[in-house]
């Protein structure tokens, strides 16, 4: 029988294994053991959000917490990637890259190509993303254009628990630095996930759902709005494709390209805010490209360009829900908003 | 004959020859620089050679460090090839980094040079890394980061300084104190009076020595670095320096007092007063000195016309090396 698992406990999984396969692999981050120097009991935490728990036990000497010092452990676990280990560092929210942004862009992005070839930085940042926790402003962002835009870095977001573990071993794995961000919202998401272990590779987007009639891109918390909004548009009689990028660097856009000439219609749905988005990046790349398939304009759904807000009442409208992705659908095939 | 110093006479060479050559690369590089046939911000190391090269004096391949801007004296120190550093100095396909990275990301791994840095204080987590790494991989390899007074005030230093005492990793944290950030004085933006002082704070030990005076840092340095190759952990260690040059070439350093650069030059030239050392001990002689200064004279000479013949790096380089796998 088929054994499901969280995305939570799918990367939890993923590190345990990945840890016991090689003993350069280290975890570190804040929390990520918990209680450390503390009076009170051992893997107190396993992480803010509980993914580590346990792992301490299985790998003594392989996860370290740290102090709150974002700029000085990512750039520590930058600095040892060039000198022989395989470090995972946790950035707790992707909201507090702004403490340590320069050890990522400026400096593990960078060596490859400013050393003329001869560095490599195999290190993975993992962080928590996205909207949705009533977190506000600076714990809620979907940050990954921000990443894409940098060249030297790899970026993931993965939007089920099954490509979750296979992505992060492919990270580890990856000899250069990957920023694997994590839907806060989709931790607790079961799908069916083998116990062994396995690695999906980079720049392949899946076809989360078949359809003829519009192609949907998207990746994240949206690929599972968009499945829905996807099924209310069936009763409608339109047949929506959703292509889940889950890489955004590399990113797959032959299989986007496909999908628009046989679909004729796009509609690129992004949690992030809408100015440099990935969705705006595919719809320049599918104009580009893919002009000539067009039937019509491109749509995108996306967040507002504001900061997350807290009150529920407001938060629930940034998000882009899955009513709001059927209607951009619905807006391509010529029809007007319900 | 009686030898007083820490170093054997070939030991006392090798000191000499790694500072004249880092002299001579650093002087031609500011002729070099005026008739603007070099490209960017060069940042000279000219006047600091007694710091970099007593601290290297003691490390192997597998010791790291990470730089500075002002990175030529370090990567020389450290025994990064000079013809590829000035080629790499000129952006040609030949250089240390085939011409993508210029003098201020000027590293080669294999050496344990992790690069020079654009950024002020960015090599301490980097050098964190580097201890975590020895520690983890179980070797006796120490980790150095260096950066000036100025970069002494990033957060970033004094994070680092705050996970290095707390892991307890081998790591050397080297204040090049040459008494200005660019052009502001360390007086000024400092606020604490003694880097000793900042290094207590952080629950490590610091030593103060004259930078100028080659054996004062080989000394402290060496304390410092068989401290953390024991397991001892992190210590600070300040070098009081001269730097000959302005910031950058081209700064017209109005901000010095008159007169400075040149009493700097006749009463603080930390080669004049290594190699006025080690004649009047006696340990070596005038000609052994005229000799390497006439072979490193050569070495740049060849590494500067085999820089500017060199070829450019090709159209096609421009996008790879981005990433190891695509």
């Amino acid at each position: 029988m088929a054994r499901t698992l969280s995305m939570k406990d799918a990367i939890n999984e993923a590190l345990d294994q990945e840890m016991g396969r090689d003993p350069t692999v280290v975890v570190l981050g804040e929390d990520i053991v918990g209680g450390t120097g503390s009076p009170g009991e051992d893997d107190a935490w396993g992480g803010a959000m509980g993914v580590t728990k346990g792992l301490i036990h299985k790998h003594p000497g392989q996860l370290i917490d740290t102090p709150l010092s974002e700029s000085a452990y990512i750039g520590a676990a930058i600095g040892a990637a060039t000198c022989g280990l395989r470090p995972v560092a946790e950035l707790m929210f992707v909201d507090f890259m702004g403490v340590c942004l320069d050890q990522i862009f400026n400096q593990a992005a960078k060596f490859r190509y400013m050393f003329g070839g001869k560095a490599e930085t195999p290190v993975v940042i993992r962080a928590t993303c996205g909207a949705g926790f009533r977190a506000a402003a600076q714990h809620s962002q979907m940050l990954t254009p921000i990443f894409t835009h940098i060249p030297g870095l790899k970026v993931v977001c993965p939007s089920n628990a099954y490509d979750t573990k296979g992505l992060l071993i492919q990270s580890i794995r990856d000899n250069d630095p990957v920023i694997f961000l994590e839907h806060k919202n989709l931790y607790d998401r079961e799908t069916d996930v083998p116990e062994e272990s396995y690695a999906i590779p980079f720049g392949e987007a899946s076809i989360a759902r078949e359809g003829t009639d519009v192609t949907i891109v998207t990746y994240g918390m949206m690929v599972p709005y968009s499945l829905e909004a996807s099924e209310t548009l069936k009763r409608e009689g339109i047949d929506v494709e959703v292509i889940d990028l889950r890489t955004l660097s590399p990113i797959d856009l032959d299989t986007v390209f496909e999908s628009v000439e046989m679909t004729g219609r796009l509609v690129c749905v992004d949690e992030a805010n809408p100015r440099c988005s990935i969705a705006s990046d595919v719809a320049a790349a599918v104009a580009q490209e893919a002009f000539g398939s067009l039937k019509g304009p491109v749509a995108m759904v996306t967040a507002p360009h504001a900061p997350v807000p807290f009150s529920s009442a407001l938060e629930d409208l940034y998000i882009p829900s899955p009513e709001r992705i059927a209607d951009g659908v619905r807006q391509t095939m010529g029809e007007r908003s319900s | 004959m009686n030898n007083p110093f820490p170093l054997s006479r070939e030991g006392l060479l090798t000191a000499y020859r790694r500072m004249r050559t880092i002299r001579e690369f650093e002087e031609r590089l500011h002729v070099e620089f005026a008739t603007g046939d070099i490209a960017g911000f060069v940042h000279l190391y000219a006047g600091e050679e007694a710091a970099g090269v007593g601290i290297m004096m003691h490390l192997e391949d597998h010791d790291r460090i990470a730089s500075t801007h002002r990175g030529h004296g370090h990567c020389i120190a450290k025994g990064v090839d000079v013809k590829a550093m000035m080629a790499e100095i000129y952006g040609k396909a030949t250089g240390a980094c085939a011409g993508k990275g210029g003098s201020m990301h000027i590293a080669d791994l294999s050496r344990g040079m992790m690069g020079a840095n654009g950024i002020l204080g960015a090599g301490a987590p980097l050098i964190c890394g580097a201890g975590l790494a020895a520690q983890k991989l179980g070797h006796d390899g120490v980790g150095i980061t260096f950066f000036g007074d100025g970069a002494s005030n990033q957060g970033t230093v004094l994070e680092s300084m705050n996970l290095a005492a707390i892991w307890n990793l081998p790591v050397i944290f080297v204040v090049e104190n040459n008494g200005y950030a660019e052009s502001t004085s360390v007086d000024y933006a400092v606020a604490s009076d003694s880097y000793v002082d900042r290094a207590a704070g952080f629950g490590m030990p610091g030593i103060t020595v004259d930078g100028t005076d080659f054996f004062a840092v080989y000394e402290a340095a060496g304390e410092v670095i068989r401290r953390a190759r024991e397991g001892g952990g992190p210590s600070l260690l300040e070098c009081k320096m001269i730097r000959f040059y302005g910031h950058f070439e081209g700064d017209a350093q109005t901000y010095r007092a008159p007169g400075e650069n040149e009493a700097n030059r006749q009463h603080r030239d930390c080669l004049k007063i290594f190699t006025g050392k080690i004649l009047e001990a006696g340990v070596v002689e005038t000609g052994e000195l005229a000799v390497i200064d006439s072979e490193v004279a050569d070495l740049i000479e060849d590494a500067l016309e085999g820089a500017k013949a060199a070829p450019l790096p090709s159209a096609a380089e421009l996008t790879t090396d981005v990433y190891v796998t695509y």
